[in-house]
């Protein structure tokens, strides 16, 4: 008899398709059906931290914006806590971390208004009884302190008509270069031209909020990296 | 044992990100491989959602936009479950589906087909899976629809499905079709999937126990998401 193995597989993807308005944004679409839209407010009215404005474009491999996107953002608050039950420590009340924007239809522009993320712990945090033993015991090169904590990020996912699967990015802050030198996962680019895709651009202030920039190119010349997560 | 990082992504059965057929993918793809990362806290958590985000009607396609009665159509419910690839079940996960009308219209501001808009439809639906992982909505059965692509391209019927599961690192969007539909082998964007067994998964089964005697059909549709290992030994720990 033949061992199998009794796992599902994933279910594949497929495209969102031009009209994924109606059912994640139909306020976009052009019509209300819901009592509320999820995924306009990120971080609350209770969030500690800085307040910001983030913008930018989606680039497609002509060089023309993608006027037909939609993004989600998932992120820590200020102290780099995630709101889950593994997200590393508590959240402020009505802090979500998740937010979802569409692109302009006329001019591919997309925005939204959050709080400064904290750094985040490296690996996930590890089973008590795990990361005991790891702690009091160095690894192979007698290190205890296994790395340096990730920089600042919001972790992006996009998808559009003519994207077949979800997309995953990060954005970095451009004002936090010292944590950005040290961020395992930047450091996991080995072309260190590429890192700079990542990293958003200070573009003066807005409402008395610093604006960042990011421009996210699909294809093409500066193509932006994007995760296998 | 504890519950780790979620199972690597199978990449030889979901669709690549450039597929000419579908003429879109070929400017929106990239061209650069993706850098595979070790999961960190920033993939294994992602957004919860409660019983306070949506309301009850939103799973109802055939009541929640009525104006002046029901929607036409063919009336149909759409059930199933939401598992892991461990065959555990996910609940409390968050489940959109969007569609088009009987007409293969969608109540879309971009949408300029001659297929006739449905007064009492709007085409989108919410819901959250039970603790058993089970999700169910009552629709129409939408129409098939041409797309500019070849220059006589339709989209088999389908319902577009959006999944969250527990992780930042789960989330699916996908396309639901029906079982029999010729038009299923003829569509570019199905195509985009590389494995017949794959589309196959996407395919939703006619579930006649499901129906409801003299008033709706029903499709048995179940999503697989990524599954999460349990830490065996865990001694090499660096990375992200």
């Amino acid at each position: 008899m033949k061992q199998r193995l009794d796992y599902l597989k994933e279910s594949p993807s497929q495209t969102a398709g031009p009209f994924v308005h109606i059912g994640l944004a139909p306020g976009a679409a052009g019509f209300d059906i819901y009592r509320a839209e999820l995924g306009h407010d990120i971080a609350g009215p209770n969030a500690k931290g800085q307040r910001i404005r983030v913008e930018g474009v989606v680039i497609d491999g002509t060089g023309s914006p993608v006027k037909d996107v939609l993004l989600e953002i998932w992120q820590a608050n200020a102290d780099g806590f995630y709101a889950h039950p593994e997200g590393g420590g508590p959240v402020e009340d009505g802090f979500r971390g998740w937010g979802r924007v569409i692109t302009d239809f006329e001019t591919g522009e997309w925005g939204f208004e959050t709080v400064k993320p904290g750094q985040v712990a490296a690996r996930m945090k590890l089973a008590s009884d795990v990361s005991d033993r790891v702690s009091t015991a160095p690894d192979r090169q007698g290190r205890t302190e296994r790395h340096a904590p990730m920089a600042p990020h919001i972790n992006l996912w996009l998808v559009a008509r003519g994207i077949n699967i979800g997309l995953n990015t990060r954005m970095y802050f451009e004002d936090e270069a010292a944590a950005n030198a040290l961020d395992p996962v930047l450091n996991l680019i080995e072309w260190e031209n590429r890192r700079a895709t990542l990293i958003a651009k200070r573009a003066g202030d807005r409402d008395g909020r610093p604006v960042y920039r990011f421009e996210i190119r699909l294809q093409g010349d500066r193509e932006t990296v994007f995760f296998d997560v | 044992m504890k519950p780790a990082e979620y199972y690597q992504r199978d990449r030889t059965r979901q669709p690549p990100a450039l597929t000419p057929d579908y003429k879109t993918s070929v400017a929106r793809s990239p061209r650069y491989a993706m850098i595979s990362l070790q999961q960190s806290a920033s993939e294994i958590t992602g957004p919860t959602f409660g019983h306070n985000d949506i309301d009850p009607i939103d799973n109802d396609l055939i009541k929640n936009y009525a104006r002046t009665g029901d929607p036409v159509g063919e009336r149909i419910i759409v059930h199933g479950r939401v598992l892991d690839e461990n065959a555990r079940p996910v609940p409390g996960t968050l489940v959109e589906i969007w569609q088009a009308n009987a007409s293969g219209r969608y109540r879309h501001k971009k949408d300029s087909y001659l297929g006739a808009l449905d007064p009492n439809f709007g085409g989108c639906g919410r819901t959250l899976t039970d603790e058993n992982g089970y999700y169910f909505f009552r629709t129409v059965k939408p129409g098939a629809y041409p797309w500019r692509n070849w220059v006589n391209n339709w989209r088999p019927a389908h319902i577009h499905v959006s999944v969250f599961g527990h992780s930042f690192s789960q989330r699916l969007i996908t396309q639901l079709y029906f079982e029999g539909d010729p038009l299923i082998p003829l569509c570019p964007i199905v195509a985009t999937i590389p494995d017949p067994e794959a589309i196959d998964q996407l395919i939703a089964r006619l579930d006649m126990n499901a129906s409801v005697p003299l008033d709706s059909l029903a499709y048995r549709f179940d999503i697989v998401l990524r599954g999460r290992r349990s830490t065996l030994f865990e001694n090499r720990l660096e990375g992200n």
